[in-house]
């Protein structure tokens, strides 16, 4: 038992993160509005792309725990691109005899992503509105729908577009199970890193700000408020971990545990989200002011891949053994 | 991140698994903060200290097997899974013991770990005072320099089981001129003394677990103070943050209330307007196994707890009391028969009585959130 990153992981999260950190600022997120923008370039460029894909299709054939840091750092930086569908199917893709889409995925030629096939009628492909093939995904199985007709929408999040699939799809032939799993760790992944940066924005806020010839952050209110945010998202990291390594080891409870980090995650990104808007003030519910930008993506993050509800009602079919989801 | 146990660690659970399965007491045992059931629990203390158990993860010479940290919560695991007795040693194995390892001196280790750690001589913790309780540097009892120790003055009070406790340890105002941190030194002191009036407190259930302790020129010898004089404050919080973070409050014990919680839910036909309820115990007691796992690495790597005990301590404290909470919803009007009724279910109401003081007991949680935010996120006082 060893609860720990290896230092080859840390290292690879520490250079993403220099990436995208150096180029995916508010202002970066901004013009991702008006401009597509999806940083897909820069992924190439830092092999990101290729983590998940296996050695044999020029990937590098990395497993959740050696990504799953990676994709924390897309959420901090709240990444409008749809990395976290990108890491979870090329693998499926593999699987099913696509090599070479898997190949032009991997150097960002081809793009693909995914959209959760729900309870919902309609199927969202997130911010991928021009990619040449779609993987509809759900926790049984998974169709690829290639040249899909795509009606693009706008959402609270501007930076993110999503897009309802139409068009015939072929059946894959893969562990689909497993790839629904990962997508949502990505997910998962992606709300731990934006809480961060939400949180992190309130703390550094709460120093700066002055009232009463004070530092707010002296306040014990709004103390209490930042460290019941901060103990959610604490407590929230080891059940994303645990379930990148239940990825990797196969574990049999794989399913229950990747559900419990999207729950956990999630809520510990609407509550970061909550107490930051308080403890900023009015100027956090402005537009000009950045919180939003993290906070909107918290929440389309919360909403996509299964909400909490969905995934407790999977987590409640095992581990309490009712069947009634 | 290898979260599977190793083929040593896996074998160190099945020894404890074997041994506990055939010697934890079939019927449970009365409650520890009785005078009758306390004398039980020490009795099987002495069986766990015989047999290597009591306190695993110390040195062989004190009675201790070495175990690692890891081994250390398998071990937690498996004695919360068997519903083995309460640790009456707690406030020594847990709360003093760190302290000598870390700051006494060897005659002190020689002398004092193994009689604590088999129950031969119990431990109270005597750190409150009726004028001091968060602002623990404000005690006001004093310890006046003799011939060969010390002259101690004063009131202690909220110390576990002490009416049945043989001795105390706390802190005492040694520099007559000094305020707050400083000029406080930490004594051990036997309760056989002369000087010293114990009056029993009963707590929310009705039962003698706390003790009043009224000291009036009680001697104390040089050799029970721990570390230097008047460095009493620093002795304090070297360990302060193990009581709160870990060693007080493993995860096997949070994990075996939920299993528990999941079985009385079965019984109980399964109520769809309580399962979020029972589902969130379930996972939070999960989730806190994970950090801990997490913060047991960090340590065995040679890290640090620190303040972020204090988010453990909120964490397990809060997570209890709701998981008692839903039991008690799950029983409905009979959760609240007293424990002799006819129809009473074993343990919950007292259980969950217990569960409350979680908040206020190892430092309040809202001095641990003061902690975190000035500590952990460096916010301005
Ligand atoms: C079951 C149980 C077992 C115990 N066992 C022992 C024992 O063995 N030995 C021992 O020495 N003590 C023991 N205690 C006592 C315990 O340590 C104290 O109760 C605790 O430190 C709080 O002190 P107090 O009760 O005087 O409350 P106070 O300090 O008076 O606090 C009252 C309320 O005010 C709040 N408050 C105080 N200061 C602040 C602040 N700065 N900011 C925000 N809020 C504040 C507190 O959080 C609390 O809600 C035990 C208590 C319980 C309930």
């Amino acid at each position: 038992m060893r609860a720990a990153f290896t230092e080859d992981q840390l290292t690879l999260a520490e250079a993403v993160r220099t990436a995208l950190q150096a180029e995916c600022n508010a202002e970066a997120l901004r013009r991702a509005w008006t401009e597509t923008h999806d940083f897909w370039p820069l992924l190439a460029e830092q092999g990101v792309l290729a983590l998940s894909a296996p050695e044999s299709l020029g990937g590098m054939g990395m497993g959740a725990l050696d990504w799953v840091n990676v994709a924390v750092e897309a959420g901090k930086v709240a990444l409008p691109a749809p990395l976290g569908e990108h890491l979870a199917i090329v693998e499926l893709l593999a699987e099913a005899g696509h090599g070479e889409l898997v190949e032009a995925m991997t150097t960002g030629e081809a793009r693909v992503s995914a959209a959760f096939a729900g309870d919902a009628e309609k199927t969202y492909a997130v911010n991928h509105g021009r990619g040449e093939a779609v993987v509809v995904l759900g926790p049984a199985q998974a169709t690829l729908v290639r040249q899909p007709v795509y009606t693009t929408q706008a959402t609270a999040d501007q930076s993110l577009q999503l897009a309802s699939v139409d068009g015939d799809g072929e059946s894959l032939d893969g562990d689909a199970a497993r790839a629904f799993d990962r997508a949502v760790l990505a997910n998962a992944a992606q709300l731990l890193g934006v809480a961060e940066t939400i949180l992190d924005l309130a703390v550094e806020y709460a120093k700066a700000r002055r009232q009463f010839g004070k530092p707010i952050g002296s306040f014990q209110a709004v103390q209490h408020h930042l460290v019941d945010a901060l103990l959610k998202r604490r407590f929230a990291a080891p059940v994303v971990h645990r379930a990148a390594h239940s990825l990797d080891t196969d574990d049999p409870r794989r399913s229950v545990h990747v559900s419990m980090a999207k729950i956990y995650a999630a809520e510990a990104a609407e509550l970061a989200c909550r107490k930051s808007l308080q403890v900023h003030g009015a100027i956090g519910y402005t537009f000009e002011y950045d919180l939003h930008l993290y906070m909107k993506r918290a929440w389309a993050l919360s909403a996509a891949w299964g909400s909490v509800a969905w995934h407790r009602d999977r987590v409640a079919a095992t581990v309490l053994g009712d069947s009634h989801g | 991140m290898d979260l599977t146990y190793t083929e040593s660690e896996q074998a160190f659970r099945e020894e404890c698994r074997a041994w506990l399965e055939a010697h934890v007491p079939r019927t449970p045992l009365a409650s520890h903060n009785t005078r009758e059931g306390f004398a039980q629990h020490v009795a099987w203390e002495h069986e766990l200290f015989d047999a290597g158990w009591a306190v695993v993860s110390w040195p062989k010479r004190f009675g201790g097997r070495e175990a690692t940290l890891i081994e250390w919560l398998i071990f937690e695991e498996e004695y919360y899974r068997a519903g083995a007795p309460a640790r009456v040693t707690q406030n020594g194995i847990f709360l003093l013991g760190p302290t000598l390892f870390e700051c006494g001196s060897e005659e002190q280790l020689e002398r004092i770990l193994r009689p604590m750690a088999r129950a031969d001589f119990l431990w109270a913790q005597a750190w409150s005072e009726p004028n001091s309780g968060s602002d623990l540097a404000s005690v006001r009892s004093t310890a006046r320099r003799v011939e060969g120790g010390w002259r101690l003055s004063g009131n202690k009070t909220w110390c576990s089981r002490g009416s049945f406790s043989d001795g105390i340890y706390g802190l005492f105002r040694t520099d007559p001129d000094s305020q707050r941190h400083r000029g406080l030194t930490y004594f051990m002191i036997h309760l056989d003394q002369p000087g010293i009036t114990l009056r029993g407190v009963d707590d929310l259930d009705g039962e003698e677990a706390f003790a009043e302790v009224f000291l009036d020129d009680v001697f104390v010898p040089d050799a029970d103070v721990i570390g230097e004089v008047n460095q009493g404050w620093r002795v304090a919080m070297a360990t302060t943050s193990s009581e709160r973070g870990l060693s007080l409050r493993s995860p096997g014990r949070f994990q075996a209330t939920a299993d528990r919680l999941l079985t009385l839910y079965a019984e109980r036909g399964r109520p769809e307007r309580l399962r979020d309820r029972v589902l969130q115990s379930w996972m939070d007691a999960e989730a806190y196994s994970l950090y801990t796992y997490q913060t047991v690495t960090r340590m065995r790597e040679g890290g640090h707890i620190g303040a972020d005990s204090s988010l453990n301590k909120i964490f397990w404290s809060e997570m209890d009391i709701a998981t008692h909470e839903t039991a008690m919803a799950l029983l409905g009007e009979s959760a609240w028969l007293a424990p002799d009724a006819p129809d009473a279910t074993e343990g919950w109401l007292h259980d969950f009585l217990f569960s409350l003081a979680g908040p206020i007991y190892a430092g309040t949680n809202e001095i641990q959130r003061n902690i975190v935010a000035q500590r952990v996120l460096e916010l301005p006082r």
